[in-house]
C-alpha cells in the first residue's frame, strides 16, 4: 500500500457500508494476532520458520483475504500437495477418459472435468460425444446410475473429505449398473512423505480442518512424533488460519512438537467414528502414484475385495499400462506442477505461469481446479509485496 | 473452404473461443489483432477505436459528437429485474453517459430473431425497449429486422447504437493520482442474480438485475463537478475488478481499493459465498464508477447520493503513484492484487 492512510485516501468521506457481518473476519482482531506474530517471529531462533499448509481451500483463503501480506518475513507460508483434483495422477484419468469413449457414462466433481489425461481429458472425450456427467456429491451418482439403462461409472476424486461419502454410497447397496473407479487419496501419508523432503525443509504443518473432521486431529500424532514437529489443526477462516498459524510459531520457537486443535468447533481428537468405519470397512489404503510428486505408500484407496462387485477396474478389466500410449503427452516437461506441490516451488517461479499455462488453456493440473495453487496465484496474485 | 486466401489454412489455427466475447483481455486482444487492426488511426475522432473506451467521439462543428454500439444477447433473455430490451437501451445509454453524454439524442435498434421464436415475446421486449427509452428521455429513431433460421441463434439479439454530445468529454484514461474513486450503487447484483437463474438455484431472497439507465445520475454528477470529473466507466461485463484495472491500465497509475468501503448487499454476498464467485468480477448493469479530482469528490458523492439511482454512492479508494496499471485491494486483512477475470466467471461446480 501507498503511504497515504486510507481514510485520507478517500478524503475522510463516509462508508456506505463500512462494518463487517462476519466474525472470523473481523479485521481488528486479525491486526491484534499479525502483532502477535510480528513480535513471535522476532523471538524465533532460526527464522524463517517455513510452515505447509495441505490444502486448497486454506490457499484459497490464504489468498484471497491477502493473509501472506499480514506476516512478518520471519514466517513463511507454503501450499504442499493439498489439491485432491492437481494430484490425480494421469493414468487414473486416463482410465477415467477410456471408459467414457467406451460408451460408459462417467460421472465425476466438476474440477475433474479439464484435468488432463496423458492425451485427452474427460472435456476432450465429451466435446467428442462421450457421456461425462457432473455431480455435486456422491449421492447424485447413485440418482444417475437409477435413471440410466447401461453402466455409469463413479470417477470418484478427493480426500478423506470426499472419500467417506463414496463409501457410504457402496454401503448403501446401489444400483447395479454402478461402479467406482476410486482415485480417492489419504493425506497424512503425503504429509509424511514431504516432511522427509530435504529441499521443502519445512517445521510445522497447518493441516486441513475440513478431512480432520473425519479423522480427527489424533491421526496426527504419531507423525508429530515421528518428525519432531508441530501440528496445528486449522478452519478456514481468515481468523481460523491466522490463529493456526499463530499456535505453530509459538510452538516451533518453543521446540515443542506434537498436536493442537485450533478448529474446535468442528474438530474433535476422534473425528467422525461412524465415518471412518465406513471408510475403512469399503477402502484400503496401498501405495500409489501422486501426480508429479511421487509414489506414496498408503495414500492410495481402493476398494476391498467383498466390494469388488462395485470396482470399475474389476468389473471393465482396465489395463492401465496400455491407456495413454497412443500419443505423446500434452505436459509439458518444464511444468512444475510437482515441486509446487512438493512446497519447494512457487507458481511465480515456473516459467509458463500466465503465458502459456493460464486458467483457460491450463498445461499443469494445479492450473485447472479452484482449488489448485496455480489457479489460485493467477486469481488473487499469490505471494505480493504490498 | 479450403480457399488459399482464408488464413486457417494459411498457418493460423486459431478458433474464435468463447473467452473471446467475454469483455476481458481476451476480447481487447482479438479486437485489437483483427477488427481493429486497419482502423488504428481515428483520423479527426477524438477518441477512436484503437482506445477501445466506452464509445467514439467525433467533433462535429464545435459540439463533441459521441457514438456508441452494443449487441446484446442474453440468457435468459427475461430476468428477475429486467429484459433483453431493458438491457439493450441501458446498456447503449450507459456507454454514451460515462463519456459524458448525458443528453441523448438518438437510438437504433438492429433485431435479429430466429423463426419461430414467440412475437409475444418479442413484442413485450419492444414495450420494455420504449419504456426504458422514456425512463432515459431517449428515442429509438431508426431500426431493422432479421430473421434466420431456426436453430441458426439462440432465441434474439438485439443491436443498439446510440448517439449523444458531451460538453465535457470523459474517458477511461483521465485518471491523475490522488483522484478518489466513486461506486454509484451496491455491485455484483446482475451477474449473481443472472447466474442464479441460470444454474436453477434459488436463494430465497430478493436477488434481480439492477438494469437500468445512469445518463440522469451522471448528469448530477457532471453538473456538480464538470472537467473535476476526470474518468467514467460502466463495469459491466468483467464487473468492478475489469473496470478498475482497465482504469488503471489506461491511466497509467495505480488504483487502491478498500473492500469495506465497495458497497455489496448481504444477499449477493451471500450468494457469492455460496456459488464460488466474487461479487467484483461479476457483471453490473446499473452502476458506474467515477473518478473524481479529490477537491470536488466529497460534493459529487453528496449529490449522487441524493438521487434515487445513486443512494448507496460510496468512496472506495483512490489512484495512487505505484503499483501502476494495477488494483490493490485491501481486504482488511491484509493486502492483494484485485484481477480482472481471464474469462467470465463460472459458478462453482466441485
Amino acid at each position: 500500500m501507498s503511504e497515504t492512510p486510507f481514510d485520507e485516501a478517500t478524503g475522510g468521506l463516509p462508508s456506505a457500508d463500512g462494518h463487517n457481518d462476519l466474525e472470523f473476519r473481523d479485521p481488528e482482531k486479525a491486526r491484534a494476532i499479525a502483532d502477535t506474530l510480528e513480535r513471535l517471529g522476532e523471538e524465533l531462533e532460526d527464522p524463517p520458520a517455513t510452515i505447509m499448509h495441505v490444502c486448497g481451500s486454506h490457499e484459497q483463503s490464504i489468498a484471497k483475504f491477502g493473509i501472506r501480506s499480514m506476516l512478518p518475513d520471519a514466517v513463511r507460508l507454503i501450499m504442499g500437495p493439498g489439491c485432491p483434483v492437481c494430484i490425480t495422477d494421469m493414468p487414473e484419468v486416463d482410465e477415467a477418459v477410456a471408459l467414457a469413449e467406451d460408451g460408459v457414462t462417467v460421472a465425476t466433481y466438476g474440477d475433474m472435468l479439464k484435468v488432463p489425461g496423458t492425451t485427452r481429458s474427460l472435456d476432450d472425450a465429451r466435446a467428442a460425444g462421450a457421456d461425462v456427467r457432473i455431480v455435486y456429491s456422491a449421492a447424485d451418482v447413485v440418482e444417475i446410475a437409477e435413471e440410466e439403462d447401461g453402466e455409469v461409472v463413479f470417477f470418484a476424486t478427493g480426500f478423506e473429505t470426499t472419500a467417506a461419502p463414496t463409501a457410504a454410497v457402496v454401503l448403501s447397496e446401489p444400483p447395479a449398473n454402478l461402479s467406482i473407479l476410486s482415485a480417492h487419496k489419504y493425506v497424512p501419508p503425503a504429509m509424511e512423505i514431504v516432511a522427509e523432503l530435504p529441499d521443502t525443509d519445512i517445521q510445522g504443518y497447518l493441516a486441513a480442518g475440513n478431512a480432520a473432521i473425519i479423522t480427527g486431529s489424533g491421526i496426527f500424532e504419531d507423525l508429530a512424533e515421528r518428525h519432531e514437529l508441530p501440528v496445528v489443526v486449522g478452519g478456514f477462516e481468515p481468523l481460523d488460519i491466522l490463529a493456526g498459524v499463530t499456535k505453530l510459531v509459538e510452538m516451533i520457537r518453543d521446540g515443542e512438537a506434537g498436536v493442537e486443535n485450533a478448529y474446535p468447533r468442528c474438530v474433535t481428537r476422534e473425528g467422525n467414528e461412524p465415518a471412518q468405519e465406513q471408510l475403512w470397512d469399503v477402502f484400503e489404503a496401498v501405495g500409489g502414484q501422486w501426480r508429479g510428486i511421487a509414489e506414496i505408500p498408503g495414500a492410495n484407496l481402493v476398494l476391498r475385495e467383498e466390494y469388488a462387485e462395485y470396482d470399475a477396474r474389476e468389473r471393465f478389466d482396465i489395463d492401465a499400462d496400455s491407456l495413454g500410449a497412443d500419443g505423446a503427452s500434452r505436459l509439458a516437461d518444464d511444468c512444475i506442477c510437482g515441486d509446487i506441490m512438493s512446497g519447494t516451488a512457487e507458481p511465480t517461479d515456473c516459467e509458463m505461469f500466465g503465458k502459456e499455462c493460464t486458467p483457460d488453456n491450463p498445461v499443469g493440473a494445479c492450473m485447472v481446479s479452484s482449488e489448485g495453487t496455480c489457479k489460485i496465484w493467477h486469481e488473487y496474485g499469490g505471494r505480493p509485496n504490498l | 473452404m479450403s480457399d488459399a486466401t482464408d488464413p486457417a489454412t494459411a498457418g493460423d489455427e486459431r478458433r474464435v473461443e468463447l473467452k473471446h466475447g467475454a469483455g476481458g483481455t481476451a476480447t481487447r486482444d482479438l479486437v485489437s489483432e483483427t477488427l481493429a487492426a486497419d482502423f488504428a488511426d481515428p483520423g479527426d475522432a477524438l477518441v477512436g477505436l484503437a482506445d477501445m473506451d466506452d464509445g467514439a467521439v467525433v467533433p462535429v462543428g464545435d459540439a463533441n459528437l459521441v457514438v456508441t454500439t452494443d449487441t446484446h444477447v442474453i440468457d435468459p433473455p427475461f430476468f428477475p429485474g429486467g429484459d433483453i430490451g431493458r438491457l439493450a437501451v441501458s446498456g447503449t445509454v450507459n456507454d454514451l453517459a460515462v463519456m459524458g453524454a448525458t443528453d441523448v439524442r438518438a437510438l437504433t435498434s438492429a433485431v435479429v430473431v430466429e423463426a419461430n421464436y414467440p412475437i409475444a415475446n418479442l413484442a413485450r421486449i419492444a414495450d420494455s425497449m420504449a419504456a426504458t427509452c422514456a425512463e432515459a428521455d431517449a428515442s429509438v429513431v431508426t431500426g431493422d429486422t432479421k430473421v434466420m433460421g431456426h436453430g441458426d441463434l439462440d432465441g434474439v439479439v438485439i443491436n443498439t447504437t446510440g448517439v449523444g454530445v458531451a460538453e465535457h468529454v470523459v474517458r477511461d484514461a483521465g485518471l491523475s493520482p490522488s483522484d478518489v474513486l466513486i461506486v454509484t450503487d451496491s455491485v455484483g447484483e446482475h451477474g449473481i442474480s443472472l447466474l442464479a437463474e441460470r444454474e436453477g438455484i434459488e436463494f430465497g431472497s430478493d436477488l434481480e438485475s439492477d438494469v437500468k439507465p445512469l445518463n440522469d445520475l451522471l448528469a448530477v454528477a457532471l453538473e456538480t463537478a464538470g472537467a473535476d470529473v476526470a474518468a467514467m466507466k460502466d463495469p459491466t461485463r468483467m464487473g468492478l475488478a475489469g473496470a478498475l484495472n482497465e482504469m488503471a491500465e489506461k491511466s497509467g497509475v495505480g488504483i487502491e481499493i478498500r473492500e469495506e468501503r465497495v458497497p455489496v448487499t448481504s444477499d449477493v454476498k451471500g450468494a457469492g459465498e455460496m456459488l464460488g464467485l466474487d461479487p467484483f468480477q461479476i457483471a453490473n448493469e446499473g452502476v458506474a464508477v467515477l473518478g473524481v479530482a479529490p477537491k470536488a469528490a466529497a460534493d459529487v458523492l453528496a449529490a449522487l447520493r441524493e438521487h434515487p439511482k445513486g443512494r448507496n454512492a460510496a468512496a472506495i479508494g483512490k489512484a495512487i503513484d505505484d503499483h501502476r496499471g494495477r488494483v490493490v485491494l485491501d481486504t482488511g486483512m491484509g493486502n492483494r492484487y484485485l484481477r480482472e477475470p481471464a474469462s467470465e466467471p463460472a459458478p462453482r461446480i466441485c
